[in-house]
Formats: structure tokens, sequence, C-alpha cells
């Protein structure tokens, strides 16, 4: 099925089912322990062996030897692999740095060997008995240094310019230029990296933990050097993802050479300290902000320039998407420029772009409401507009900011907002407020599905979609329920296993609409083949278990009476993402309280308020945008990968060091979806929700913090050794 | 976070416990058995060790000798205030914290913690306490070795001492 033209009525509209704020159906697996993740494949894999992966311990160089006898020797050891012995192995489209590293070293815990055995305490304590020559070379890892070295990067859209920016920005009255920083974060999934691979001949089954199921089949076989249709790859359940595993990582890659070279089945799990450094993180950014306007705020002149690096052949984090299509302004430029740094390899976190740009943006937006004396929510509307500005021809195809941000001060009841600064006090606490939009661009992209409907009136439905906590199982039944007018409990959903139809996969928030938009495509074909089979014309009504056209009322299960019926379609997309630009929108309130004395900071309480398309489970798009809003906590105050700019590696590689937000900080969270739908983004009218709830979170509190203290941090996170030395003087009151 | 008193060029790690920084401001001791049953007490001021040349042995007991009890000498009265500073609201090391006793008159002790390879007290610098506070901290902090990433805790320690004396002050 081709979605060419805007949505017209179609059966998802009854909203009998989709729309609801239902119950995960794969919770109760999940709140018993018996779904199975990628590590637990007990009931269908037989004495698998244990593998543990050895990470590289310096950054850059290559291995001079690696002296393996000690670790053979030692129990219960079954194998050891290394790229010595591994024979020729590729590199996977998605990955930058090879997987199994060796002679060259690419960057510090690239994996080096997996040393096979029959427990994993026996393979850890082998692995530890590897000794290794290095011959390191002095590597770059520092982006502030090499910020100059940078260079535009060959692909994607480097850069774009409208009007004339800088005479535009030399003849603004209000003028901003500021540059601020975000680090280098990392995904911190619950679930580590994990695989358990076996043979079955020359065919590869695979269960790992990942959100893309075709582009692993795709990855794991140009690794190894074997054809697609000799992968088997499965990941039904997933612990968390956050694009840390939108791609095939070294487990997957080390569990197949351990399995191969061990004649057995092996797992492999990365150790939460080699996760940080061996896999991919988000990278730093440098990114300047230039803001020209009107004394009545009118923007007339917007430049966003982002520094970042990676490994060489690798990609820009793409931090000024957002302000190509936030505001409104006639003069207008956006630069990447990326420069090669030795880390582990930069990739997609959660929102990629976005995510990092609106924490800069969003700040930049809070100092130029300022400098006009204008409150920043209204300073947004002002700026508003309802066509991409870089191409005033293409409209929004629902753009509803600016209700966000009126309905959401209203709620949030920012009308108390002191206008100035370090003027609001609750006893040991200094107060204040902070907004900022959200903003994610909504991808569409093809997914397909396979529908069956058994003689019981069963509805299962396959696709290679995956559930990384979203809750795509539940949507997808929602949406097979609708299509079928079948209750809920009469549908069955089966994801995450290559033997089904390549779906959009979860990703860049593109999964919910995309995914269940092939699920459409799959039912469309499937109510055709059931009115066929009952005699019934094409556009009967399905509802309630049954099938009705004039006078006409069969059960829908009398269509499979004589055996099941199968349908199989895809989505794909015409041009209606080019000629409309399709985004998500939101707004974020925040009100935070800095200790007064000490400067740490505690958010108080947090609204966020959604513009996305139709919500097709408010109960699971919620969770989508709290965790996301709890990410951009973390963002905000505290996540920072700390480079060692000699070893070049992240020293805090772990989850003490590395401080996600706990329970203790993150208050009751409010959010509210904007009740619409958009024609334009497919038969759902549903957009993207996961990644939108992060953009901006970090950035209105960071204005909070601004407003609470009167200090202006533009380096995250924002933490109290940034505020210290400019807080208030304390009041040293007299002994009462 | 790093240390900034009592380091040497071998070490710069900062004890990161609490408790022993609310022990040592209440004169606790502890009660030990060595491997061959015998017994000593050893007061907390004098368990842990600073790093100097030799980083690896953290405290003065002997190998194979266990901690088997924690003695404390009568309350010393007083408001007792253990204020604790760190980014994330749980779940993490105190980037400075202040074990405080303090009288009635304005008196009294503190112990630092997150500053030091050990809890970190001079019974003789917090005579201050009643007339200058800053002046006890001052004194703990004179030998302060910083760096750009942690100069900000001899500011952070006056001010966690200014808000442990008003807090005590409010539950007196």
């Amino acid at each position: 099925m081709k979605f060419d033209r805007p949505a017209t009525k179609n059966p998802i509209d009854r909203l009998a089912v989709v729309g609801h704020p239902v119950d995960r159906i794969d919770g109760p697996l999940k709140t018993t322990g018996t779904a199975r993740y990628a590590y637990e494949h007990h009931d269908a894999v037989a004495r698998p062996a244990y593998g543990y992966v050895l990470g590289a311990g310096i950054a850059k160089g290559s291995i001079h030897s690696m002296d393996l006898a000690a670790a053979k020797a030692a129990p219960g050891v079954l194998a050891i692999v290394t790229a010595d012995n591994a024979g020729p192995l590729g590199k996977g489209d998605k990955n930058t740095a090879t997987l199994l590293g060796g002679p060259t070293i690419e960057h510090y815990h690239q994996a080096i060997a997996l040393v096979v055995a029959e427990t994993f305490e026996q393979a850890r304590w082998a692995a530890r008995r590897i000794r290794v020559d290095y011959g390191p070379v002095d590597g770059t890892f520092d982006l502030a240094r090499a910020k100059e070295s940078a260079s535009k990067p060959a692909s994607g859209k480097p850069d774009t310019a409208v009007g004339e920016f800088g005479n535009a920005f030399a003849a603004a009255p209000v003028q901003l230029d500021a540059t601020y920083t975000t680090p280098d974060q990392s995904h911190a999934m619950m679930e580590p990296h994990a695989s358990t691979a076996l043979w079955d001949g020359d065919t590869l089954v695979i269960w790992t933990s990942n959100q893309m199921v075709a582009w692993g089949v795709a990855d794991v076989a140009k690794t190894l050097g074997i054809p697609k249709e000799k992968v088997h790859l499965m990941s039904p359940f997933i612990g968390g993802g956050f694009g840390g595993k939108l791609f095939v990582r070294a487990d997957a890659v080390l569990a197949a050479l351990g399995a191969r070279a061990a004649k057995r089945p092996v797992k492999v799990a990365l150790p939460r300290p080699l996760m940080f450094n061996n896999t991919t993180h988000r990278p730093a950014t440098i990114q300047r902000i230039r803001i020209g306007a009107t004394r009545e705020g009118r923007i007339t002149a917007i430049a966003h320039e982002s520094w970042s690096g990676d490994l060489p052949g690798g990609k820009p984090e793409t931090a000024v998407d957002q302000t190509r299509l936030l505001y409104a302004g006639a003069n207008r430029m956006t630069a990447m420029r990326l420069a090669v740094l030795d880390l582990a390899e930069a990739n997609a976190m959660r929102a990629p772009g976005e995510a990092p740009g609106m924490m800069a943006l969003e700040i930049a937006i809070d100092e130029m409401a300022e400098k006009l004396g204008i409150d920043p929510v209204q300073f947004r509307i002002a700026n508003d507009t309802q066509v991409d500005p870089e191409h005033p021809e293409r409209p929004f195809s629902k753009r509803r900011l600016v209700d966000c941000l009126a309905i959401g001060a209203e709620k949030f009841g920012w009308k108390a907002r002191n206008p100035h600064p370090a003027g609001t006090r609750d006893g040991r606490w200094l107060v204040g407020f902070g907004v900022a939009a959200a903003f994610r661009n909504n991808l569409v992209t093809r997914s397909g599905a396979r529908v069956r409907l058994g003689k019981d009136g069963v509805v299962t439905v396959e696709t290679d979609m995956t559930d990384i906590g979203t809750g795509s199982y539940t949507i997808i039944a929602q949406t097979a329920a609708e299509m079928m007018g079948v209750p809920l409990h009469r549908v069955v959903v089966r994801l995450g296993d290559s033997d089904y139809p390549v779906s959009s996969g979860s990703g860049g928030q593109w999964g919910g609409n995309s995914s269940t938009a092939g699920v459409y495509a799959a039912c469309t074909k499937l109510r055709e083949a059931v009115a066929t089979k009952l005699g019934l014309p094409p556009d009967a009504d399905f509802a309630d278990g049954r099938v009705r056209a004039g006078s006409r009322d069969v059960a829908v299960a009398d269509a499979a009476r004589n055996g099941e019926l199968v349908a199989e379609d895809h989505m794909e997309y015409g041009d209606l993402d080019k000629r409309y630009q399709q985004s998500t929108f939101g707004a974020h309130f925040v009100e935070v309280r800095v200790d007064a004395a000490t400067g740490e900071t505690r958010v108080k309480r947090m609204l966020a308020v959604c513009a996305a398309g139709r919500i097709l489970n408010p109960k699971t798009a919620r969770s989508q945008v709290i965790g996301a809003m709890t990410m951009g906590v973390g963002a905000a105050l505290s996540e920072h990968l700390v480079v060692d700019r000699y070893a070049g590696f992240f020293v805090n590689h772990d989850l003490a060091g590395y401080e996600v937000p706990v329970h203790a900080d993150i208050p009751h969270l409010d959010v509210v979806f904007l009740d619409e739908t958009d024609p334009m983004s497919s038969p759902m009218k549903a957009k993207g929700v996961a990644e939108l709830g992060i953009c901006g979170v970090a950035a209105a509190i960071a204005n909070a913090i601004h407003h609470a203290t009167g200090v202006r941090v533009r380096d995250y996170p924002v933490t109290l050794d940034k505020l210290i030395d400019r807080l208030p003087l304390l009041a040293r009151e007299e002994e009462s | 976070m790093h240390a900034i008193v009592g380091t040497s060029d071998a070490c710069i790690a900062a004890h990161p416990s609490d408790m022993a920084v609310a022990m040592r401001v209440l004169d606790a001791e502890v009660e030990t058995m060595r491997a061959d049953g015998s017994t000593r007490r050893i007061a907390l001021a004098d368990l842990h060790r600073l790093p100097g040349a030799t980083p690896h042995l953290e405290t003065t007991l002997d190998a194979g000798e266990l901690i088997t009890a924690v003695v404390l000498p009568s309350p010393p009265g007083g408001t007792h205030v253990y204020r604790k500073v760190r980014d994330r609201a749980s779940y993490a090391f105190a980037l400075v914290s202040v074990a405080l006793v303090r009288q009635a008159d304005g008196s009294g002790r503190v112990a630092l913690g997150g500053v030091a390879p050990k809890p970190w007290r001079d019974e003789d610098a917090e005579k201050a306490l009643s007339s200058d506070p800053h002046v006890v901290i001052d004194r703990l902090l004179k030998d302060a070795r910083t760096s750009p990433d942690n100069a900000f805790k001899t500011v952070l320690a006056r001010r966690t001492l200014d808000a442990a004396i008003a807090e005590a002050r409010i539950v007196r």
C-alpha cells in the first residue's frame, strides 16, 4: 500500500480500541520475569557456553602481540577468538569502527578477544590472563582542541543559508552571540548489549538485543561474510536501547564467532564497565548561536553552528536541525563541522540532533527574551512560523507549538512567575521557573507486516518490528483489533524475528506510527480477503467480531472456517513528507529549587504539553514522555562522560560514576497530549512522541536554574560547581 | 571528585564514607580482632592513613585484622547535624559533607567529608567555631591543593558549614 495522499476517514477513526489507554499486553510477561531477553533463551539453547569480551587497554595504536597461553590453560576454557584467528571479517554498513579490533586499535575498550568457557566466571578469569603488548600512538580526544581542525562533513546537509544573515545580524538592534557546550553522554539502558548464538549447519541463529532486526541481519551477514539468508536473528524483548542498540555490536558478532570456534551455543553480554567505551555514545558538541531581533521581539536573523567529533568515517551530531525549522526569521544560516576524535564511536542517542541542539537553542531563546524584556513564553509565540522558514512554500503538516506553550503556561501557573531572576525564595531554597519549546521531526519509513485470521477467529500479527519498552506490542495489537473489528484479547502479536516481514524497526521516534501503518496495510488486505471469502463487498464494516454489509451480518471467524487466511503487505510513502514539513511539538515547564547555600538543584515539578498527532495509546505514550523527561533531567543536571584527555577514554564508565537520575531526583511529572490528528503522516494520523519528550527538557531546567539564581550556565550539565561561586551571599543571621 | 587536602603525588582519592565522618566528630573508636584472637581499640582519628607514598595502605589495620565493633563515648550534647552535598539527590558520594556538633553557646565540633583521603577534623581549629566558623574551614583547608575541577570545594565547604550551623539553630 502506498500512502501518497492525505488520509481520509478510515477504520482507525472508529477509535474503539486505538486511542485508549490500555495496559501493555506484554506487561504480565515482564512483571513475572517470563519475557525472555537475549541472554535468557534457556528454553531454546541447551548447554550454552559463556563468552567474556576483552577490551583494548589503549585508545589508538596497534597490538604487537597477544600471549594467550595462560588463558588457554585456564580451567574450563573452550576457545579464544581474536582478530588473528577469526578469519577474514567485514565491517557492517552501520558500524564506524570494526567490532573486533586487532592488530589496529581504533578506540579504548574496542573488543580484541572473546574467551569462551564453561562458565561466566571461568571466561572472565581466563580473559584476565591474556597478556597484550600494545604499540600505542598519540590520538586526539579533546573536542575543544580539535575544533579548529574540524571540516565540513562529506555527506548530509551540513550548511544552509537563507537571506543575508551577516548584514541582518549586524543591523539588529538587539543581539545575542553565545556559545554552549553539551558533553558526551551514554545511553545507559538497563539491559546491557547481549546475544546468544548457535550454528545450525551453516545458518547462524542469534538472539540479540537490537532495535533494528533487518539492519542487524545485514550487518551480521556482512561482518561474517555469509549470505543474509543464513542469518536468523531474533530480538523479541529489549530492555531499553535509546539508539545504543540500533546497530549490531561486538556481543552479537563475537557470540557468533565464539559459537563457531567452540562448536557450542555461546552467550555474550557486555559487562557494564565495558559498555561506555566499547559501544556508541552521544557525542559532545560546541554550539555557537547568534540571534538578532527588533526591540519589539521579532527575530530578524538567526544562526546556529555546531562542532562535534567522531572516528574517521563517522558523522556529525546534527545539532542545528531544529534551528532550521523552529522559529521565524528572514535571515538565517546553519553549519555543522566534524572533527576527528579517537574516542569510541559517536552515534545516535534518543533524539540525535534535536536533543543536544535544543539544549543550546532553548537557552539562547531564553537569554534573548531576557535581553528584550519579554516573557520567554511570549517571545516564542511571537516568533512562531507555520511554514518551513528555509522553504516558505512548504507548510508544516500540523504545527501547534503556540497551543502547547499557551495551554502549558495556563496549566502550570506561569503567570505567577516573578519576572526578576533570583527574586523568589522559599526558606533555604531559591525558586525558579523555566520554559522551553519541544521539537522533534517526524520520520515515516516503509514497514511491513503479515496478518493471519485463524479458524478460531484469533488475529495474529507478525512483523520484525521491535518493542524496546515503548509499547509496540500493544499499539500493534490495538491497530489490528481496530482494523479487524475484534476485541484486543483476540489479537496475538509476534515481533522481532527476521522470519517476519521487514518493518520500520524502532528508532528516531518513527516506529510507532510507521509500524502500525504497516499493520494497517496488511489488515486492509486481510479485510479484502475476508470480505471476498464471505461474498461481501469490499467496503463491508468490521466491528464487534462481525462483518456487516447491507442486511448481511457474519462472524469474522467464519471466513477462516475452512482454513486460515493470511495477508501480507507494507506501507510505503509518497512525497507528502517532502511537500509538508512533518514535525512534533511541545512545551516543557519546570520549577526548580536551588539550595541557596550549596547550589544543589532539585526539580520540584515538570509539565510537558505535546502535540504529536493521534496518540495511539495515552498510557504507553505518557510512559515514553515521562521517561524522556527523566532523561532530560539527567542531561540537565548530571550526565557527563568525562574524557581522559591524555589516555583517551571515558573515565566514569559505570553507573556509579555516570550519574543518571534516580527516583529521588524525579518529582511528579505531568503530561498533556493535545487532541489532534495529522492526516499527512499516515492512515494512523499519528506521529512519533518518544523522542519529543526529551527535546527541550534540559534547557527548561537550565533556564529555571537561571531564574532561581540569576546565574547563567552555558555548559552542561548544570552542576553545583558551576553555580557556587556566583550564588548570592548567605545571610549570616545573628544568634537568636 | 577528588580530595583537596591530605593528598600526595601518589594519590588524590577522597575518602567516600559518610559514617566515618560522623564517627570522627563523635570521637568514636573501633574495636578490632586480629587473626590470633587478640583485640585492640583504635580511635577513628588513627584508623585511616593519609596516602603519602603508600596509597595502597588506607588504614592502620594489620593484615587479617577485622573491625568487630564501633564504640561511641557518651553523647557530647548540643545539636547534631550531618549535611551531605551532592548533585544527584541520592546514590552519590558527597562532594562535601559536614558533620557538626553545635552547643548552645556556638562552640562545637566539625568534621569534613569529601575533601580528604580520611575524615577531616582539627580539634584545635574548631575552637574558632563560636567566633568565626569560616576560620575553622580556612584552617582545615589551609594546605589545600586544588585543580580547576575541584577548586569549588573550598567555597562549598564554607557555605555548607554555614548551612549546617543555620540548620542547627533551627533544630535547636
